[in-house]
C-alpha cells in the first residue's frame, strides 16, 4: 500500500505538461488518479515522476462542436453524466459516465483518463468506439486528431506518444437510438462485459467492453444488420474476432456466450 | 440521577457512535509514539519452498533501517511458538508454528525477516530488498489431493490429515443404509477472506528496564491475547498490558494470536523503542485468517411422506499450513447443530482437519454453525424435491416440538429451549409463501426469460460461548466465563468494567441499557469500560455471540450485589429493617411511606464518604461477578429468501429477503436489528458473490477488494425483520445471542432460491457462490441432459 519512490510535478499548463513528458524519464501523467495511484500502491507501476495535470482547468468543459459535443479531457466522469448538452446530443455517454465505479470514483475520474488508460475493461473506450469518437492529443510538435479505431492499440497500450497529452474528445450527434449494457457482479465493478450500441443508418454501430485486449466494434453484428439480419440473428455473431479474458468474474467461454445476450438485448432496445 | 424509565427493551441510539463518527476513534493507527519505529515484515513470493539463504545486507543499507532480522536472530525471542488452545483430540498432530519461520515457507503469508525502519515507507522499500534463496517444491490445495500425503508440509508430522473428530453418532446408524428414502449429496463451500474494515495493526512499547511492556492490538481477545503473547515472548503477564483500542470489526479474524504481534513486542524488547506495525489490505488477504474451506458428503435418510430420519454428515476441512490459535476447533463448533431445528432419529456427524498450503483457517462470523447450516438447509431442499414435496411443508412437519426447560437433543447436549413454529409460521406470512409460489408457476408457465425462486433456511445455532466445563470436555484449553465490576461513584456516576471486548456490537449501549434499569439511574451515567487489561482485571472477550449472554448476565448479577449492599446502607440511614425496604420506582422505599427512599446515587455517596456507614459494612459501593454460563444458549429462526435469475445471463437478484429470528430477550432492537442486517448481507456475499480462489501456482487470484467480490449497499436488498421470544433459561436475562444468526442462517436461504428458480429446468445444484456463471453452466448442463 505504500508506493515506491517518485517525482512529482505540477504541470501549469499543458505546454508545461508535455516539456515534463519530454525532459524527464519514465514521466507518467496523472489526472484524476483512479487506475495509476491504486497501480502504484501495489507497485505493479512505478514510475519515476508523476506530472500532475489535475488542476488544468482549461481542459474540463463540455460543449457543442458543429454537429457535435467536444469535451475537455480533464472533465470528471461525474459532469460528464451531468452534461446538458451530453444528454441533447449524444445520452449514451453520460449514460455510460453514470455507470462508472462509485460516487466517489466519479468526482475524481475524468474521461481524458479513462481513455488513455487504454483499458479494454473501461466502460468509455467502448462506447467512443461504437461512436466514432475523435480524439485530439497535443504533443511537442503540436495538435493532431486520432480515430477511436485507431487509437485503442493494445492492452493499456494507445495511439498517444509518450510526450503526447489527450486533450479533447470529440463525439458527433447521436441520439436517435442507443443502449449501453453494463453487466457487472457488483454496482461499481468494471464490465464483466459491456455493449454499447448505436443506431447508424439503418443499422447500427456496436461496441464491446472486456471482450479482448482493447475495446473492440462487433464488426460481424454491424455487417450482419447492415445486410438485413435482425438483432437476434446479427446477435449471434457478436463474439467474432474477440479474444475475450477469463478471471475472477468470469470465464472466456462464459464471456462469448454472454455477449451475444447483451449484444441482443442491446440493439433490441437501441433500434426500438 | 436516579430514573425509573424502563431502558431494557428500547432501541436506544449507540453511545460509543460519536467518536466514530466524527472521526476521533483511538483505532491504532491514529497513535503515534516518541522514538515510535515501523515494523514490515518480508513475505516472500512463494507457497511452497525450502528457505535456502537470507542475504539482508542490501536492505540493512537503506535509508532509515534500524534492523533486519530473521528467525535466526531472534532465536531467543520466543521461548514458545504462536499457541493453538483447542487439541481437540488427544491423538492431534500439532504443527510447531514460529513468528518467523526457520526454514520453510508453507503458504504466502509466511514471513521469513522483519524490518524496523524510522517511516513505513522506509521499512516497506527496504522489505523489498531483503534477498531470499529458495527452493519451490510442489504445493497442495486441494483437500483430497491434501489428503493423499504426497505433498506434505510439515514432514515431521508425517502426514496432512492432522486430525480426525467423530461425533460418535446418536439413534440407530442403520436407517443410512435401510430408509425408504436416501438423499445423498455433495456440497463443497469456498474459503472466505473475513475483511474487517480495518484491518489488524498493533504498537509495541514498554519499561525495558522495568522488564514492562504494552501491547495495543486491533484485536477482539485482549484479555486471551495476554496469556497468548505472554507464553510465546516469556514476558509475564503481571507485566504485560494489552489494550484493545476501538477495533474496526473483527468477524473472528481477531479471534487470535498473531506472528505480528509477538514480533512486534519482542522487537519493543530487543530494539527498546516503540514498534509499530500497520497490516495492508494485500497482506490482510494472505496472513490474517480465513473462514470456511470446507467439503461435506451428505446423506439424509427419510420417508416417502417427508420424515426425517436421519442426518449423517462427513467434512472434510481446510486447515491451511498451520493451527492458529482455534483452528481445528472450528469445524467441531458446528459438531452440534447438524440436526438443524428438527427431531432425526439418528445423527452422525465427522471431520477430518487437513494442512494445505493456504492462509490457516480460523474463527469466521458463525465459526463451523454456517458451514453446518449450509449443508443441512441445502440437503432438506434436495430431499423435499426428491419426494415431489414442498420445502416449507417438509420442514414445517419435522420441526421440533417446543420446550422451554433444557432439554437434552439427539446431539447430545441439552439445548436450552425452543419454539420454532412460529418464526416458521411468520416467515412465511410476511413473504405471502404460497402467493408466490403461485407466480412461480405464472412465470414458468410463460416461459419467463427471469424466473422466481424461493429459498428457506430454518437454523438453530449454538452460541453463549461458553459452559467451562463442557469447554474442559471438549479439552478447549480454557474457561467460557466472564466478569464485570460496578463502581458506584459518588454524585451519580457509574463505572462498568466488562471482560467482554466490543469491537463494532454496541455493548457500551446496552451494558448501560442493563445497568440503567437495575440501578434506577439514566443510561447517561453509566460508563462502560473495556479492552485494557489493567483496566479490566478479568474477562474472556468477544466472540461466538458470547457477550450479552455471557458478559451481560455478569453484569446483571454485579447489579444485584450493588443492590444487597446498597440496601444494607439503606436500611441504615431510613432506620428501618431491611425487610421493610422494597425497591421500587428506581430506589429503596420504606414499604407503605414510599417518600421515605434512598436512591442508588444517595447511597453511593454515603459509601463513599463513609460518615456513617452500619457497623461491619466497608466504605465504596461496588459489585463485582463473574458469571459461567450452565449451557450454552441456543437461538433459532427462519429466513426466506427470494430471487429472480436471469436464465440466459445467470445473474440472481433478490427480490425480498424474511428473517424472523429468536435470540431471546432483546436489550436493545436498534443493535439486534443492525446485527441481523450486517449478518444477513455477510450471508448474502457468502452466497452468490465471496470466494478465494487460486491459480494453479496457489497464488491467490482475488487478491484485493477488486476481486474479491464484498458486495456494497447496492446488491444487498431492503430486509423485512421480525422476532419471535422464547427466553433462554442458560441465564438471568433471557437473552441468547444475536452476532452470528443472520450469517448462520441466510447462505442457505439464498442458494435454495437460486436452485428453486431453475429447478423446473433441470437444475438440481448450482454450487457456492451462486454467481451467473455457475448459474449459467447450471442450465447450460441441465439443457445438455435433456438433448
Amino acid at each position: 500500500m505504500i508506493p515506491a519512490p517518485f517525482d512529482y510535478v505540477r504541470a501549469g499548463s499543458v505546454e508545461d505538461a508535455i516539456e515534463a513528458l519530454v525532459s524527464r524519464e519514465d514521466a507518467k501523467l496523472l489526472a484524476g488518479g483512479h487506475s495509476l495511484l491504486p497501480a502504484m500502491r501495489l507497485r505493479v507501476a512505478r514510475p519515476a515522476t508523476l506530472v500532475d495535470i489535475g488542476r488544468l482547468s482549461d481542459l474540463s468543459y463540455v460543449r457543442a462542436d458543429g454537429d457535435g459535443v467536444a469535451i475537455g479531457a480533464l472533465t470528471r466522469h461525474h459532469d460528464v453524466a451531468a452534461s446538458e448538452a451530453l444528454q441533447e446530443m449524444c445520452p449514451i455517454v453520460p449514460y455510460a459516465a453514470g455507470q462508472i465505479g462509485d460516487p466517489q470514483v466519479r468526482h475524481l475520474g475524468t474521461i481524458g483518463g479513462s481513455v488513455a488508460h487504454g483499458d479494454p475493461a473501461g466502460d468509455m473506450p467502448s462506447v467512443l468506439m461504437a461512436l466514432d469518437a475523435t480524439f485530439v492529443a497535443r504533443g511537442p510538435s503540436g495538435e493532431r486528431t486520432i480515430a477511436a479505431d485507431a487509437f485503442f492499440t493494445s492492452l493499456f497500450q494507445t495511439a498517444l506518444a509518450p510526450d503526447e497529452v489527450l486533450t479533447e474528445i470529440r463525439v458527433p450527434r447521436a441520439a436517435d437510438g442507443w443502449a449501453y449494457l453494463k453487466f457487472n457482479r457488483r454496482a461499481q465493478d468494471w464490465a464483466l462485459v459491456g455493449v454499447a450500441a448505436v443506431r447508424s443508418n439503418g443499422g447500427a454501430r456496436v461496441g464491446l467492453t472486456n471482450m479482448g485486449l482493447t475495446p473492440l466494434r462487433a464488426t460481424g453484428v454491424e455487417d450482419a444488420l447492415n445486410g438485413g439480419a435482425d438483432p437476434a440473428t446479427a446477435a449471434v455473431r457478436a463474439d467474432e474476432g474477440t479474444a475475450p479474458p477469463s478471471d475472477a468474474f468470469g470465464s472466456a467461454e462464459y464471456r462469448r456466450e454472454l455477449v451475444k445476450v447483451l449484444v441482443r438485448r442491446a440493439l433490441e432496445e437501441a433500434m426500438a | 440521577m436516579a430514573t425509573t424509565e424502563q431502558y431494557v427493551g428500547q432501541p436506544m441510539l449507540r453511545k460509543e457512535d460519536a467518536p466514530l463518527l466524527a472521526g476521533q476513534g483511538t483505532f491504532v493507527d491514529n497513535q503515534t509514539m516518541a522514538g515510535m519505529v515501523w515494523m514490515e515484515l518480508v513475505r516472500p513470493p512463494y507457497v511452497h519452498a525450502t528457505v535456502d539463504a537470507i542475504d539482508t545486507s542490501a536492505a540493512a543499507a537503506m535509508p532509515g533501517v534500524i534492523a533486519v532480522l530473521t528467525a535466526a536472530d531472534l532465536e531467543d525471542a520466543f521461548p514458545g511458538g504462536l499457541p493453538m488452545v483447542w487439541p481437540i483430540t488427544e491423538d492431534i498432530k500439532l504443527p510447531t508454528h514460529w513468528p518467523l519461520t526457520k526454514d520453510r515457507v508453507r503458504f504466502a503469508g509466511d514471513a521469513v525477516a522483519v524490518v524496523v525502519a524510522e517511516t513505513r515507507a522506509q521499512a516497506a522499500d527496504a522489505a523489498e530488498v531483503v534477498m531470499v534463496e529458495a527452493t519451490e517444491l510442489p504445493i497442495v490445495l486441494d483437500l483430497e489431493e491434501a489428503a493423499k500425503d504426497e505433498v506434505v508440509l510439515h514432514e515431521d508430522l508425517g502426514t496432512n490429515v492432522v486430525v480426525h473428530w467423530s461425533h460418535g453418532g446418536a439413534g440407530d446408524q442403520s436407517v443410512f443404509e435401510s430408509a425408504p428414502v436416501i438423499v445423498q449429496e455433495r456440497y463443497e463451500q469456498p474459503r472466505l477472506i473475513p475483511n474487517a474494515i480495518e484491518g489488524r495493526g498493533c504498537l509495541a512499547y514498554g519499561i525495558p528496564a522495568a522488564g514492562e511492556y504494552t501491547l495495543i492490538s486491533a484485536t477482539q481477545i485482549p484479555h486471551i491475547l495476554r496469556v497468548g503473547l505472554s507464553l510465546a515472548t516469556g514476558i509475564p503477564q503481571a507485566k504485560l498490558r494489552v489494550i484493545a483500542p476501538d477495533v474496526g470489526g473483527a468477524f473472528g479474524s481477531k479471534l487470535n494470536v498473531y506472528a505480528e504481534e509477538a514480533l512486534a513486542l519482542a522487537l519493543a524488547r530487543h530494539l527498546r523503542r516503540p514498534v509499530k506495525w500497520i497490516e495492508d489490505r494485500g497482506e490482510n488477504y494472505v496472513a490474517t485468517t480465513h473462514g470456511r474451506g470446507v467439503l461435506h458428503d451428505c446423506t439424509l435418510a427419510g420417508t416417502e411422506d417427508g420424515k426425517i430420519l436421519g442426518m449423517k454428515f462427513v467434512e472434510l476441512a481446510d486447515m491451511g499450513a498451520y493451527f492458529q490459535l482455534l483452528t481445528p476447533g472450528i469445524p467441531e463448533l458446528g459438531g452440534w447443530v447438524y440436526m438443524g431445528p428438527y427431531a432425526p432419529d439418528a445423527y452422525w456427524y465427522e471431520f477430518r482437519g487437513i494442512m494445505t498450503n493456504a492462509t490457516p483457517t480460523d474463527a469466521y462470523r458463525g465459526a463451523g454453525r454456517p458451514e453446518a447450516t449450509y449443508v443441512v438447509e441445502r440437503l432438506v431442499d434436495a430431499f423435499a424435491r426428491r419426494i415431489g414435496k414442498d420445502p416449507a411443508e417438509v420442514r414445517r412437519m419435522n420441526l421440533h416440538p417446543p420446550f422451554t426447560e433444557a432439554t437434552a437433543s439427539i446431539m447430545g447436549l441439552q439445548v436450552d429451549s425452543g419454539d420454532y413454529e412460529p418464526a416458521f409460521d411468520r416467515a412465511l406470512e410476511m413473504a405471502d409463501y404460497s402467493q408466490m409460489r403461485k407466480e412461480q408457476a405464472a412465470r414458468r408457465e410463460s416461459g419467463d426469460v427471469k424466473q422466481i425462486g424461493i429459498g428457506l433456511s430454518s437454523y438453530i445455532e449454538m452460541c453463549g460461548l461458553a459452559p467451562s466445563n463442557i469447554l474442559g470436555a471438549l479439552r478447549y484449553v480454557a474457561g467460557g466465563w466472564d466478569a464485570a465490576e460496578i463502581e458506584c461513584r459518588p454524585f451519580g456516576q457509574i463505572v462498568v468494567r466488562t471482560g467482554t471486548s466490543p469491537h463494532g456490537q454496541g455493548q457500551e449501549t446496552a451494558w448501560s441499557q442493563i445497568v440503567a434499569d437495575g440501578l434506577g439511574v439514566s443510561p447517561d451515567d453509566v460508563e462502560v469500560l473495556h479492552g485494557d487489561t489493567s483496566v479490566t482485571r478479568l474477562g474472556m472477550d468477544t466472540y461466538g455471540s458470547r457477550s450479552v449472554s455471557v458478559g451481560g448476565e455478569a453484569l446483571r448479577r454485579a447489579v444485584e450485589k450493588v443492590k444487597e449492599k446498597a440496601r444494607t446502607i439503606a436500611a441504615h440511614e431510613l432506620e428501618v429493617a431491611e425487610d421493610d425496604l422494597e425497591w421500587s420506582d428506581g430506589a429503596y422505599r420504606v414499604k407503605g411511606v414510599p417518600d421515605k427512599a434512598r436512591t442508588i446515587p444517595d447511597l453511593a455517596t454515603s459509601a463513599w464518604t463513609a460518615h456513617a456507614l452500619p457497623e461491619g459494612v466497608e466504605p465504596a459501593l461496588e459489585g463485582t461477578a463473574v458469571f459461567d454460563p450452565p449451557n450454552f444458549t441456543w437461538p433459532a429462526g427462519t429466513h426466506v429468501c427470494i430471487v429472480e435469475v436471469d436464465t440466459e445471463t445467470g445473474k440472481t437478484d433478490i427480490l425480498r429477503y424474511v428473517a424472523v429470528d429468536d435470540c431471546g430477550t432483546v436489550i436493545n432492537p436498534m443493535i439486534v436489528d443492525g446485527q441481523v442486517h450486517g449478518g444477513i448481507a455477510q450471508g448474502i456475499a457468502e452466497a452468490l458473490y465471496e470466494e478465494a480462489l487460486y491459480d494453479e501456482h496457489g497464488n491467490l487470484t482475488t487478491s484485493s477488494m477488486t476481486q474479491y467480490l464484498i458486495p456494497s449497499a447496492m446488491e444487498i436488498p431492503r430486509m423485512e425483520l421480525d422476532r419471535t421470544e422464547t427466553p433462554s433459561t442458560t441465564n438471568g436475562l433471557g437473552v441468547k445471542g444475536i452476532g452470528e444468526a443472520g450469517t448462520i442462517a441466510s447462505p442457505p436461504a439464498v442458494v435454495n432460491a437460486v436452485v428453486d428458480a431453475v429447478s423446473h429446468l433441470g437444475v438440481t445444484e448450482v454450487g457456492k457462490p451462486a454467481s451467473p456463471e455457475r448459474v449459467w453452466r447450471a442450465i447450460q448442463d441441465a439443457r445438455g441432459g435433456d438433448a
